[in-house]
C-alpha cells in the first residue's frame, strides 16, 4: 500500500508539472496587457518598458516559468501586482473560507443523495424510484446561481428577510458565521448530489443482482444487512469516484456562490484577479486547486483498496 | 432445392424494391416506439424542439425587438400586452428570452460540435495507437481534467475576451477532453473486433481504418455523448454570461440576464429574475430528459458518464 502510494505520488508529478505550465501560461496570453492597465489606472512607473522591466515581464517567457517554478518549490507564489501582498498569505486567510463552504457542500451532497440513491435503488420502479429519479434531473438543469438568486431574492418579497450578505468572522460571532455558509453549501451541495444519486441507484441496482447477493437473501440476512453490508460496499467505488470529480466542481462552484453571497473566500479572490489581470494570483490559486484536486484523487485511489479487499496494490 | 435458390432471391429481390419506403415507415414506427418506451425522452425531445423552432424563428414570436426600449413601461408586472412583464429598461422580457434562445443552442451546438470532434481526434487516435502516444497523450488529458470546469473556462475566457465564438471555443476545447476519455474507452473495445484486425490484413493504413472502421462504431457513444453535453454546455454558457464573460449587452442571454445592473430591481420586480432561469431550467431539463432516454436505448454502458459542469 505505502510503495503503492508512492508509485502514484511519482506518476503525479508530471501531471502536475503540466497542469503547472498551463496555469502559468494561460493568464499570460490575456490580451489586454497587465502593463498598459495599470499605468492607465494607477501611474506606477515612469513608462511602459520602466513598469515592465519592474514586474520582471520584460524576460523570455520560459525564464519567466522556471523562476516562477523555483520559487513555488521554496514555498513562494510571488505577490499581487495590485495590492503588493504575498499570495501566500491572502490564500491563508481566504482558504479556510473556501474549505468552510467546500465541505459543508460536501456534507449535504453525500447525506442527500447517498439515503434516497439506495431508496430508489431497492425500491426501484416504484412511485419512490420515479420521484427521486426525476428531481434528480431537474436538480441537474436548475443552475445553481439562479436557486442563489431566487434564496435571496424571494424571502425578501414575501417576509421582508433575506440570508446575511455581509461576511461575518467566527471571532465576531460563531454562530452567525456558520450560519452564513449553510445556505450557499445547501444550494451547492443539491446540485451534485443529483449525480452522485443517480449513480449510486445505478451500481447499486448492478450489484444487487449479483449472485453473493442472493446467497445473503438465501442464507437468511435481514435486508438491511443485505443492502448495506453486500450490496451498498460493493457499489461504492465507482460513487467515490464520482466524489471525487465532484469535489472539483464544487470547488469550481465556490466562485459563483461566493460572489453571489458575499464570502471572502479563494473563489471571489480568482474572479476578481481575473479581471484584475494579476498573473501572480491567478497562478497561485489554479496551482493550488490543481494540487488539491491531485491529492484528492490519489486518495479516492487509495479508498478503494478499504472498499474492496481484493484490490491489493 | 432450385425452387428453394429462386424463391429466396425473389424475396431478396422484393426486400430490396422495399427498402426506401420501408426504411421510411420503419423510422416513422422506431419514434413511435421511443416515445411509447421513454415518454419523459419524448417529453424532452419536444421541449428540444420548441427551443430550437423558438431561436430560429425568434423574429417572429418575439413581440418586439430585443432591445426595443417600451415608453412608459418600466418595470410592467407580466400580463395580456408583457407576458413576462418589462425589465428596468422597458424591455419586453418574453422577446428578450425568445432571442436568448438563440445564444444558447448557437453555443450548445456550436461546443459540442467542437468538443466531439477534437474528442473524437484525440480519443479514436488514443485508443486506436494506444503505447507510448495514448500514455502522453492521457496524461495531458489528465491534467487538463483536473481542473475545475469553471475555473479553466474563466481563464480562458479570460484570454478571448466576450463573445459568442469565443465562448464556444473555450467549452468547446474544455469539453473535448471529457468528450475524448470516454470515446478513447469505447476505441479500445472496438479495436479488439475481427473486421479491424481483417481490414489491416489487406492493407488498409491507418487513416483508413480510423475512418471507415472505427469511427462509425464509435457514433453512438458520440451521439449519446452530444445530447448529454449540449444540457451541459447551455447551463456553462449561462453561468459564464452571469459572471460576465459571455456575449457582450444588450443582446440578451439568458444568464446574463440574472446579473449585472438589473439585479437590484430583482426586488420590485421578480419576474425579471424569474423568467431567465426558468427558460434556463427548462432547456436543460430537455436536453437531459432526451439525453439519458437516448442513452438507455443506444449505449446503456454510458451510465453515470455526463451530468453537470458549472
Amino acid at each position: 500500500m505505502r510503495k503503492y502510494v508512492l508509485r502514484r505520488l511519482l506518476v503525479a508529478i508530471p501531471s502536475l508539472l503540466i497542469a503547472s505550465f498551463i496555469v502559468f501560461s494561460l493568464p499570460r496570453l490575456l490580451p489586454g496587457d497587465i502593463v498598459q492597465l495599470m499605468l492607465e489606472e494607477r501611474a506606477y512607473g515612469k513608462d511602459l518598458d520602466d513598469l515592465r522591466a519592474k514586474l520582471g515581464l520584460n524576460r523570455p517567457i520560459y525564464v519567466q516559468y522556471f523562476e516562477w517554478l523555483g520559487s513555488v518549490v521554496r514555498g513562494h507564489l510571488g505577490e499581487s501586482l495590485w495590492t503588493k501582498r504575498p499570495v501566500v498569505e491572502e490564500l491563508t486567510r481566504r482558504l479556510p473560507v473556501s474549505l468552510k463552504l467546500g465541505a459543508l457542500a460536501l456534507l449535504f451532497s453525500v447525506s442527500i443523495s447517498l439515503p434516497i440513491g439506495i431508496l430508489a435503488a431497492v425500491r426501484q420502479d416504484t412511485l419512490a424510484d420515479y420521484l427521486s429519479r426525476s428531481v434528480a434531473i431537474l436538480a441537474l438543469s436548475i443552475p445553481g446561481f439562479w436557486l442563489a438568486t431566487l434564496v435571496v431574492v424571494l424571502p425578501a418579497i414575501w417576509w421582508n428577510w433575506s440570508p446575511p450578505i455581509q461576511f461575518t468572522e467566527f471571532s465576531a460571532d460563531p454562530w452567525a458565521h456558520v450560519a452564513q455558509f449553510i445556505l450557499p453549501a445547501f444550494i451547492l451541495g443539491v446540485a451534485s448530489s443529483a449525480a452522485i444519486m443517480r449513480l449510486t441507484r445505478a451500481t447499486l441496482l448492478e450489484v444487487l443482482r449479483q449472485d453473493y447477493v442472493r446467497t445473503a437473501w438465501a442464507k437468511g440476512s435481514r435486508e438491511r444487512s443485505v443492502v448495506l453490508k453486500h450490496g451498498l460496499k460493493n457499489a461504492l467505488i465507482p460513487v467515490v469516484t464520482v466524489l471525487g470529480i465532484q469535489i472539483a466542481q464544487i470547488l469550481g462552484g465556490t466562485v459563483i456562490f461566493e460572489t453571489i453571497f458575499g464570502l471572502p473566500g479563494m473563489g471571489r479572490f480568482l474572479f476578481d484577479a481575473i479581471n484584475q489581470r494579476d498573473y501572480p494570483v491567478i497562478q497561485g490559486i489554479n496551482l493550488l486547486i490543481v494540487s488539491m484536486i491531485v491529492l484528492m484523487n490519489l486518495l479516492v485511489d487509495a479508498c478503494y483498496a478499504f472498499l474492496d479487499p481484493r484490490i491489493r496494490y | 432445392m432450385a425452387n428453394q435458390v429462386e424463391t429466396l432471391t425473389t424475396a431478396a429481390r422484393r426486400a430490396e424494391r422495399r427498402r426506401p419506403d420501408a426504411s421510411g415507415s420503419a423510422r416513422v414506427r422506431a419514434l413511435w416506439r421511443f416515445c411509447r418506451r421513454k415518454p419523459l425522452g419524448a417529453l424532452g425531445g419536444l421541449i428540444v424542439l420548441a427551443l430550437i423552432v423558438m431561436a430560429a424563428l425568434a423574429p417572429w414570436i418575439a413581440h418586439y425587438a430585443y432591445d426595443e426600449t417600451l415608453r412608459g413601461a418600466r418595470l410592467k408586472a407580466p400580463g395580456a400586452q408583457f407576458w413576462m412583464g418589462t425589465d428596468n429598461l422597458g424591455r419586453d422580457m418574453w422577446s428578450r428570452v425568445v432571442y436568448g434562445a438563440r445564444v444558447s443552442v448557437t453555443v450548445g451546438f456550436g461546443a459540442v460540435l467542437l468538443a466531439n470532434a477534437l474528442g473524437a481526434l484525440i480519443g479514436v487516435s488514443s485508443g486506436y495507437f494506444g503505447g507510448k502516444y495514448d500514455i502522453c497523450v492521457q496524461r495531458v488529458v489528465d491534467a487538463w481534467q483536473s481542473f475545475p470546469f469553471l475555473v479553466v473556462i474563466l481563464s480562458i475566457m479570460a484570454v478571448l475576451g466576450p463573445g459568442l465564438l469565443n465562448i464556444v471555443l473555450a467549452l468547446g476545447v474544455v469539453g473535448a477532453a471529457n468528450a475524448s476519455r470516454v470515446i478513447r474507452g469505447t476505441t479500445i473495445s472496438v479495436v479488439e473486433n475481427v473486421y479491424v484486425e481483417s481490414a489491416r490484413a489487406i492493407g488498409c493504413g491507418h487513416l483508413r481504418i480510423m475512418v471507415r472502421h472505427i469511427l462509425p462504431n464509435v457514433a453512438g457513444t458520440i451521439i449519446v455523448l452530444a445530447t448529454i453535453g449540449l444540457g451541459a454546455f447551455i447551463l456553462a454558457e449561462s453561468a459564464l454570461s452571469f459572471l460576465g464573460f459571455g456575449v457582450p449587452p444588450p443582446y440578451p442571454s439568458w444568464g446574463a440576464m440574472l446579473s449585472g445592473a438589473g439585479r437590484s430591481f430583482f426586488y420590485q420586480a421578480p419576474w425579471m429574475a424569474i423568467y431567465p432561469g426558468l427558460a434556463i431550467s427548462l432547456a436543460v431539463f430537455g436536453f437531459n430528459m432526451l439525453g439519458d432516454a437516448l442513452r438507455d436505448m443506444l449505449d446503456p454502458r454510458l451510465r453515470g458518464v455526463g451530468g453537470r459542469m458549472r
